[in-house]
């Protein structure tokens, strides 16, 4: 199951485990990516806060916490090599998996339809 | 800014928007961040081939002499900058600076010695104030105009100059800091061998009339892509130049920013013209026993940038302040985070390590020559 945030980020549910990423249109939005800074292993987040950090040419901006949980794994390739996010956002450019406290949240979570709709 | 004020455009903003740019709101005008190549792509095509910047928004000042004698012109502006601009020869350009009473500094600027009047380039924010600073204090002396006819395009990178031989085939005897007039597809243009990326290059004053067919033209050279604020602000920074406001402002003295080689020998003490500027004694006794801080080069030592505004200390835990960073990003063709700031004077040193404060943690940086590519100007 795909689902989105306001703050676009995707997350792919298998379980209760959500791998995190951005949208496409946020890593067009960012532009090139030349610093991601992850969250340890075992962080436990809640929803809205700082996860990640990413920083391109110009900014530095913060990637959210979409719900509330534990971090299982990172992604460190994309630490190793920021440009995944911008050339596979949704796929080998993932975040971080996120075993969520509550499973059920995600139903209050944006789909692929309404994302679209959302930065339309 | 009030966010009701309507963006001002330069004569290029038509262009930009059917380039695809990005446009944002810069000094009090909708500007081209970046176009759909991105900052990256168009920072190195500018160091390797050749990049087109719109500069309209910067202000374009002329001042005339009433005596018709450009030396008067000349005496009257050296009573408000550290620089021999009595000196400065027909046909050329030099770095300037406007001090204020402090020794503090109101604006950085080109001037331009065009034979019968001084043609000055200052920056779109301080434009308006620099203008009526002149008016106050040479209106008795210059007729003054601040140009609203002209667009201002920069040309940087390697191929810049034979990009534009296709054009005007004298340019190639232009040196560094040299100013001509020329047609470029039959307009009068105003062209100076000068520009803000590390690179040789050209600044260009078109009537804005005839700016966007002019700089179509230029664009249609495929050595030439167009470049947004963003790479501009990421080629300035490689290249160890100040940008106002963030760098260098009115708490800052010449001295402090590392800018002495912009106050010539006869402006200096014991000069032939030593002193009469604003903040002069300030200037001139930092210039002898030196400023309790300094301007310096930063290479934090990771991958992550240190940005404008992240506080240095001595130590790891950030106990002892040692000064602030002014600006920081990540640089392109250094291939690594890239920053300069204020540092206390027992730390400019390069090589010395001190630490920026970046979200709770303190990551080491050390101080490091400007600038952080070899700049290639024809000399």
């Amino acid at each position: 199951m795909l689902k989105f945030t306001d703050e676009h980020e995707w997350l792919k549910i298998e379980g209760d485990v959500a791998t995190v990423g951005i949208t496409a249109h946020a890593a067009e939005q960012l532009g090139d990516l030349v610093f991601v800074e992850l969250p340890e292993t075992g962080a436990a987040l809640d929803k809205g806060a700082t996860a990640a950090t990413v920083e391109s040419v110009k900014a530095a901006s913060d990637v959210y916490c979409p719900l509330d949980g534990e971090i299982v794994e990172t992604n460190q390739a994309i630490v190793d090599d920021p440009s995944l996010v911008n050339s596979d956002p949704q796929g080998a450019g993932w975040f971080f998996k996120l075993k969520l406290s509550d499973p059920s949240a995600v139903n209050a979570l944006l789909d692929e339809a309404a994302y679209k709709e959302l930065i339309a | 800014m009030d966010d009701h004020s309507p963006l001002k455009q330069t004569p290029l903003h038509a262009l930009h928007v059917s380039l695809g740019a990005r446009m944002v709101p810069f000094a009090g005008y909708d500007m081209p961040v970046q176009y759909p190549a991105g900052v990256m792509k168009e920072h190195l095509q500018t160091r390797s081939a050749a990049g087109l910047f719109d500069v309209s928004h910067m202000g374009q000042i002329i001042l005339r002499p009433k005596s018709g004698k450009i030396e008067d012109a000349a005496l009257a502006l050296e009573k408000l900058v550290p620089v021999d601009v009595l000196g400065l020869a027909e046909g050329r350009q030099r770095y300037g600076l406007f001090t204020n009473d402090k020794g503090g500094i109101l604006d950085d600027l080109m001037i331009a010695n065009r034979g019968d009047h001084l043609f000055l380039v200052v920056n779109a924010s301080c434009k308006d104030e620099d203008f009526a600073h002149l008016q106050k204090h040479l209106g008795e002396t210059c007729e003054l105009s601040l140009l609203d006819d002209r667009a201002l395009i920069a040309l940087q990178g390697p191929r810049a100059e034979c990009v534009l031989a296709e054009l005007w085939a004298d340019i190639a005897t232009m040196r560094f800091m040299d100013v001509a007039e020329a047609d470029l597809h039959d307009v009068p243009c105003i062209i100076s061998r000068s520009g803000y990326t590390g690179e040789d290059g050209f600044e260009i004053s078109i009537p804005s009339a005839s700016a966007e067919d002019v700089t179509r033209r230029i664009l249609e050279h495929p050595d030439v892509m167009p470049i947004g604020l963003g790479a501009r602000d990421s080629l300035r920074l490689e290249a160890g130049l100040c940008l106002y406001g963030n760098d260098i402002d009115t708490t800052t003295t010449p001295v402090e920013a590392g800018l002495e080689w912009a106050m010539q020998t006869a402006r200096r003490a014991g000069g032939a013209r030593e002193g009469g500027f604003p903040g002069a004694d300030t200037i001139l006794r930092q210039f002898a026993g030196g400023a309790g801080r300094r301007r310096v080069g930063l290479k934090p030592e990771g991958k992550a940038p240190v940005r404008g505004g992240a506080p240095l200390f001595a130590d790891a835990e950030g106990k002892v302040p040692v000064g602030t960073v002014t600006s920081g990003g990540f640089g392109p063709s250094a291939d690594h985070p890239v920053a300069m700031g204020y540092v206390d004077i027992a730390h400019t040193a390069n090589g010395t390590q001190v630490f920026a404060e970046v979200r709770g943690k303190y990551l080491p940086v050390t101080v490091a020559a400007l600038p952080f590519i070899t700049p290639t100007y024809k000399r």
